[in-house]
């Protein structure tokens, strides 16, 4: 369990941390989740020991570590480009936490070996970090921080400096890998398709604070309000309420809709809009819609049931919102 | 946590886990060529929309900065031509002469020019005090780039901007300033004139910016994040710097220290008032050279100087290899 309790950070007059408290419970993988210059990083430095509080107190696993260094800290940790130790071979960079602890080399090297098992570098021991891609030495830096047996795992944007492809691959390969080490794992991410990815518990910041916790279905489905609701799906502004694009349904018949909307408590009613434009997606459908008011929103709707409409540019339809867990108030700021 | 990584290791077996990301497998040659920071060519692929989902071979992709380009300006061989004929007549000719004077009675002569016991002295006391010279850079500079790279403190900019005044000082000034300190009748009551410690401090005056300035950029350069990776690790910040800053500096101070070195054994005007040019004593080769062409012994100067010259140039020899090979070490790629 890492318990971080009001922390405060200032740099100059901006607030990165603003009065934060977390919870993370042992063995779980959280997301800090959040835009940049959330407060994201600072907060995983924070409990890192790389960056010194304000205010506030960290705990980790009981032990108040407020004013502890990063080397007493018990953490392994991972940074967005790698920190590679570029003079050294790939066993020595793994090798470091135990070659400075001065194990028994026979110790060291078993373990090393283990590890390079696990991330599978197993035959690139005696390379130098620039002889592998970026994802290799992604794994490797993750070795390299699994290798002291750390309490939990910080990984501060671990992806980031990877191609798309394989950071998709690499992070369904760290959750397989959490599944099985177990290891209670923080990553700061800025991309909610990662965090709902891999993260058991997700937690969204912005402007150095945490706006909700908990699991990705609650967040995605209950936002506790617009920020989060934004920040981890595309949003419809539909009426003067926030709708999610794929629970917008669309009728050609007004009374259709208007009956079908009376069943939907607390909706936000029927939108008579204008088709701008069709855009097949693949799987699903885009309906670029214009309101009466000119307010313009999107739908999302599946092949089958664009197929259906038979949908035209120009032609007039009338959409209501489902799924009314995640609709929220419309902050009059950002209302169309 | 062993115990855990060996439970999952029985299962590794039962089920590979860690399937390698298939994608990254052939990565490494993607983009080695070019030979730019991997970091930087992967933020670019990060943001680049990706039509296909190979990425190996993306031709439409922006060319890598680095990549080689069509010559403008100056027709090839022109160009060469040009630096052949500069260093020429610049380096190799004279080179050459003074190489060829100092044979002028043969090997025989060469040879009892350079063994004349004052000879000799000149030249160990040149080599003794040039390489307590460099050692003492090599330390003392590293330290002086650390410190006005890392640390903050009121006048920096003033003190940076100090480091390079022994270069522009003529250096039979930084003899007079040296002697005006450390002469007789020293102000602080240190008389260093006439001894050998005299010539350590006026080549250290004259030799100081070298260390200091190869080592500043990459201090400036070094990524941070590594050193705190270190740290996170477990290693005391005296561990980080021997094992993870040092390694990275080595190339920049063993540079800084072969061109100081270089330059002290050649040095003459910060040397010729406070040394006392004592033969056997505090004559350094370059005084020697001085005084055999003033006594009409012109072969005695040029031998000497060719054993200089031979030492010099066998120093930055041993330098260059050594940093080679730390640095093929680091970029040692296919």
């Amino acid at each position: 369990m890492i318990t971080v309790t009001d922390a405060r950070k200032n740099y100059g007059s901006f607030a990165a941390l603003d009065d934060v408290s977390l919870d993370i419970p042992s063995g779980s993988l959280t997301a800090l989740l959040g835009p940049s210059g959330s407060g994201k990083s600072t907060l995983l430095r924070s409990i890192a020991g790389l960056e010194g509080l304000d205010s506030g107190t960290v705990t980790i696993e009981g032990r108040d570590v407020t004013n502890e260094p990063p080397q007493r800290r018990g953490i392994g940790f991972v940074f967005q480009h790698y920190a590679a130790f570029k003079h050294m071979t790939v066993r020595d960079n793994v090798a470091f936490g135990l070659t400075i602890r001065k194990r028994p080399k026979a110790e060291t090297d078993k373990k090393v070996d283990e590890l390079l098992e696990i991330v599978g570098l197993d035959g690139f021991r005696n390379r130098y970090p620039a002889q592998l891609s970026g994802g290799q030495r992604q794994r490797m830096a993750l070795a390299r921080a699994l290798a002291v047996d750390p309490q939990v795992l910080l990984l501060d944007e671990p992806f980031g400096a990877l191609d798309a492809k394989v950071r998709t691959d690499l992070r369904q390969w760290l959750r397989r890998l959490h599944d099985e080490v177990h290891v209670t794992t923080v990553l700061v991410t800025h991309d909610q398709e990662e965090a709902l990815d891999v993260a058991d518990r997700i937690a969204v910041l912005n402007k150095g604070r945490i706006e909700q916790v908990g699991d990705p279905v609650t967040l995605y489905e209950r936002p506790a309000n617009d920020f989060v609701m934004g920040f981890l799906g595309s949003v419809a502004h539909f009426g003067d309420q926030l709708v999610r694009p794929h629970d917008i349904v669309l009728e050609r018949d007004r009374a259709t809709a208007l009956a079908l909307d009376a069943k939907v408590a607390g909706s936000p009613g029927v939108v008579e809009a204008v088709v701008e434009r069709v855009v097949p997606l693949g799987f699903e459908v885009r309906v670029d819609l214009r309101a009466d008011s000119g307010a313009r929103f999107a739908a999302q709707i599946t092949r089958r049931d664009a197929a259906d409409l038979q949908l035209r540019e120009g032609e007039t339809v009338h959409a209501r919102a489902v799924g009314r867990s995640s609709v929220v108030e419309v902050d009059p700021a950002l209302a169309i | 946590m062993t115990a855990r990584i060996h439970q999952r290791r029985g299962a590794a077996a039962a089920a590979p886990l860690p399937a390698r990301p298939e994608a990254d497998k052939h990565q490494p040659d993607e983009h080695r060529p070019d030979g730019n920071r991997p970091g930087e060519r992967e933020d670019r692929d990060g943001i680049r929309p990706r039509v296909s989902g190979d990425d190996a071979t993306d031709p439409g992709a922006a060319p890598p900065p680095s990549r080689p380009r069509r010559r403008i300006g100056l027709a090839r061989p022109l160009g060469v031509g040009v630096v052949t004929l500069w260093l020429s007549v610049i380096v190799l000719l004279p080179l050459a002469a003074l190489t060829v004077a100092s044979f002028g009675e043969g090997v025989s002569g060469f040879w009892a020019a350079v063994t004349a016991p004052t000879a000799l002295a000149s030249l160990w006391v040149t080599v003794l005090v040039s390489a307590i010279v460099a050692v003492v850079n090599a330390v003392l500079g590293t330290l002086v780039a650390w410190v006005l790279v890392r640390d903050e403190f009121p006048g920096k900019r003033v003190v940076n901007a100090l480091i390079d005044l022994p270069f522009a000082l003529p250096t039979i000034v930084a003899s007079i300033v040296l002697l005006s300190l450390y002469g007789p009748n020293s102000p602080i009551g240190v008389e260093l004139n006439a001894t050998r410690w005299g010539l350590v401090v006026a080549l250290l005056f004259v030799t100081l910016p070298f260390v200091v300035r190869s080592v500043q950029p990459v201090l400036i350069e070094a990524d941070r994040e590594v050193e705190e990776a270190a740290a996170s690790l477990g290693a005391s910040n005296w561990t980080t710097f021997r094992r993870i800053v040092l390694p990275t500096l080595a190339p920049a101070i063993l540079g800084g220290t072969g061109l100081a070195f270089a330059r002290a054994i050649g040095e003459y005007g910060s040397v010729v008032l406070i040394g006392g040019n004592i033969p056997r004593e505090t004559q350094v080769a370059s005084q020697y050279i001085q005084q055999q062409i003033e006594i009409d012994r012109p072969l005695n100067a040029a031998a000497v100087s060719v054993a200089l010259l031979a030492i010099a140039f066998l120093t930055l020899l041993v330098l260059r290899v050594l940093s080679s090979r730390t640095q093929r070490r680091e970029e040692r790629d296919a």
